[in-house]
């Protein structure tokens, strides 16, 4: 089904953005939030975006996903310019959105879950269709959910991750969103995520992870964007940088709280990329 | 069989292949789910169903007559219209909000019965047709109100229980009290038609064929696309247990005057709104909304647009209810729809097992509720009790089951199924 679906075609390098955000702005009252933000997204690339808390990444990931409507800017989807005034429009773009809170309905069970706001079959629901296609897609994802008829509230923290990953998944995106998808997971349920994260880069599927975890960042991310008090703060490709760098960029000074720690204990190693 | 998953997995249906699975195979693994729902708070329909033999235990004893064909096809006759109330009540519930107006609503569309049909002499249709298209709009005035500004439903609801009120003693007028011709039709379906009892038999007939049927075909599709499909017997014995209900029901209240036709309006009006909470898009929008209305906003659900459909769907069930009570008591009055109208439709949908959190609930709550409510104003009045005892028991049942609902609720949060 979705993962077949999109054919896994590893384009050329030069080759056009699937989405590309400009000089996008959004205020919040007295708050401006956002300011200028530009960002490319290709296919076949993990994009990660890394900031401070409050530096606008939650922000732009609901602009992107039709939460909230940026005040100016351009967003272009493949070479064309669009909107994104709704969830929905945003869905039929091709942007799924997996959030941090996963904005997964706890009373309803998984499959209801994983097809909520597109259910298949015409006028009555076709259930068994999409009990179906719910297995089939959480074992391709190797995913440990037991039944798919218990209610969601009665998931694990990483099984609920899980179907709120496998929900994005369904209707054939092109760019997949992922706020802080490891937060709250262990360290095996982790791992799976990234693996996760690396199959739809294969299949030329655009990422573009929000996450706090730098080792997370730099074990899958082929580029990092930072963020730092809404505004663009550097963009790296995550070969030709280091831990540090990063960590500058987004602090906005070399000597920071993070950099006194790692002098202050040498014996802590800094992770390599 | 209790066991958990031992074969290989390649062996079992798609949705058994986890080890971890306890599987209940056949009738007695379908009793041993049920006492584990139960046991960690899935109560379901479990306590109402209870209390409904309780109360008519204790009332069969204090008196011989409750359980008699006469009193039970009164009682039925007396559910329809508070019951078809209550089945609005029941969609508004689900989304977790509350709707008081409903007997205001259901008052002006039993004036607007009185006044177009009684001394405007329009053509019944036409009535009936008004009445319910005022209860609609007043939904969707509702429904806009709370999608537009966020109000609260239960403030809007509350102006407008006063302001239609209003409206229902300016529609009937100085009198106050419009008569309905008994020889009319709308009186005559609501308080003398009854089913013929091979017409009943038939209907029955024909509900279990839907239910053995659909239950049939969903096994078949299910085989099909490669998941469990449960017991063929125990399939048959829920569709024989449903046909001798049935029978023993539409046999008993035949040997007095049988199943009245609003009653079978209003059980219709139960089962096809079921079938759309439960088979439809729209029905799966209204739970997740209930259970959260902003994971509902971001699956691409128009939210909005199910708030106004059901506070629409609740006023129109509301105006429906009015005409029933109004055509039943033969007379449109600016008593109709006050007291306890409004509360017995609300409590119905609760004490039935509508949870008040939203998300959880069924349309045959409604049914069930509404047979508690009637069974005990009837069985107090039989006793010759006033109504002062049926306000003080009825209030005592709904907070009962307020009580067990949130009980189950924790219950289910402290199993992880909130």
């Amino acid at each position: 089904m979705t993962l077949e679906a999109t054919a896994p075609e590893q384009t050329a390098p030069a080759r056009e953005p699937v989405l590309s955000i400009k000089q996008i702005s959004k205020g919040f009252g007295a708050v401006q939030a956002l300011t200028d933000i530009e960002m490319d997204v290709y296919p076949g690339e993990v994009v990660a975006i890394v900031g401070d808390n409050g530096a606008g990444k939650s922000t732009l990931v609901k602009i992107l996903a039709g939460v909230h409507t940026a005040d100016s800017g351009q967003i272009f989807f493949d070479g064309r310019r669009v909107t994104i005034p709704t969830p929905a429009a945003s869905r039929e773009l091709g942007i799924a959105t997996v959030f941090q809170d996963l904005a997964l309905c706890d009373n309803l069970d998984v499959v209801s879950n994983l097809f909520l706001g597109r259910e298949l079959g015409s006028g009555t629901l076709d259930e068994e269709q999409m009990e179906q296609q719910s297995w089939t897609l959480l074992r391709q994802l190797s995913a440990k959910i037991p039944s798919v008829r218990i209610a969601v509230a009665s998931l694990s923290g990483g099984q609920r991750q899980t179907v709120a990953i496998a929900r994005s998944l369904i209707g054939d995106p092109k760019i997949v969103i992922l706020d802080e998808p490891t937060a709250a997971l262990g360290v095996a349920q982790t791992a799976e995520v990234l693996n996760l994260v690396e199959r739809l880069r294969e299949r030329g599927l655009g990422v573009v992870l929000i996450s706090h975890n730098m080792a997370d960042v730099q074990a899958v991310a082929d580029r990092v964007v930072v963020l730092r008090l809404g505004r663009n703060n550097g963009n790296f490709r995550v070969p030709d940088v280091s831990y540090e760098e990063i960590i500058a960029a987004i602090t906005g000074a070399t000597d920071n709280a993070v950099t006194r720690r790692a002098t202050a204990r040498p014996t802590q190693e800094v992770p390599e990329a | 069989m209790t066991a958990t998953n031992t074969e290989t997995p390649a062996e079992r249906a798609a949705d058994q292949q986890d080890e971890r699975l306890i599987l209940d195979e056949g009738l007695g693994g379908a009793i041993r789910s049920f006492g584990r729902r139960v046991r960690v708070g899935n109560l379901g329909s479990l306590p109402v169903v209870i209390g409904l033999i309780v109360i008519w235990a204790v009332f069969q004893i204090l008196n011989p007559s409750f359980l008699s064909p006469d009193n039970l096809v009164n009682l039925s006759l007396q559910c329809a219209a508070v019951g078809t109330i209550a089945i609005g009540v029941v969609l508004v519930l689900l989304l977790g909000q509350i709707d008081l107006s409903i007997g205001s609503v259901s008052g002006v569309a039993s004036a607007v019965l009185g006044v177009t049909f009684a001394q405007w002499h329009w053509p019944i249709w036409l009535t009936i047709i008004a009445a319910l298209a005022l209860g609609a709009a007043i939904g969707l005035l509702y429904g806009l109100l709370f999608a537009r500004f966020g109000v609260p439903s239960f403030v809007i609801t509350l102006a407008g229980l006063l302001a239609f009120l209003g409206l229902q003693l300016w529609i009937l007028g100085p009198n106050g009290t419009i008569n309905l011709p008994f020889s009319s039709w709308v009186v005559q379906v609501a308080t003398s038609m009854f089913l013929p009892p091979w017409l009943a038999y038939t209907f029955s007939g024909i509900a279990v064929l839907v239910f053995l049927g659909s239950d049939w075909l969903r096994a078949r599709r299910r085989a099909r696309a490669g998941l469990s499909t449960g017991s063929r017997g125990l399939m048959l014995a829920k569709a024989a247990l449903l046909l001798v209900v049935l029978v023993a029901i539409v046999a008993y209240l035949a040997q007095d005057r049988g199943v009245g036709v609003t009653f079978l309006l209003f059980v219709m009006l139960v089962v096809i709104t079921n079938f759309f909470l439960t088979r439809t898009r729209w029905g799966r929008a209204v739970f997740a909304v209930g259970g959260s209305v902003e994971a509902a906003r971001r699956a691409g659900i128009k939210v909005n647009r199910i708030f106004i459909s059901v506070f629409i769907l609740c006023s129109a069930f509301a105006a429906l209810g009015g005409l029933l009570s109004a055509a039943r008591l033969t007379a449109a009055s600016n008593s109709s729809g006050t007291g306890d109208v409004n509360l017995n439709a609300i409590a119905a949908a609760v004490i039935g097992g509508t949870s008040l959190f939203g998300g959880r609930g069924s349309a045959w709550s409604a049914l069930l509720g509404i047979f508690v409510i009637q069974s005990i104003s009837s069985g107090l009045t039989l006793l010759s009790l006033d109504s002062s005892v049926r306000y003080m028991v009825t209030g005592a049942v709904l907070l009962l089951a307020v009580i067990i609902d949130s009980l189950s609720r924790r219950s289910r949060a402290s199993h992880g199924q909130a």
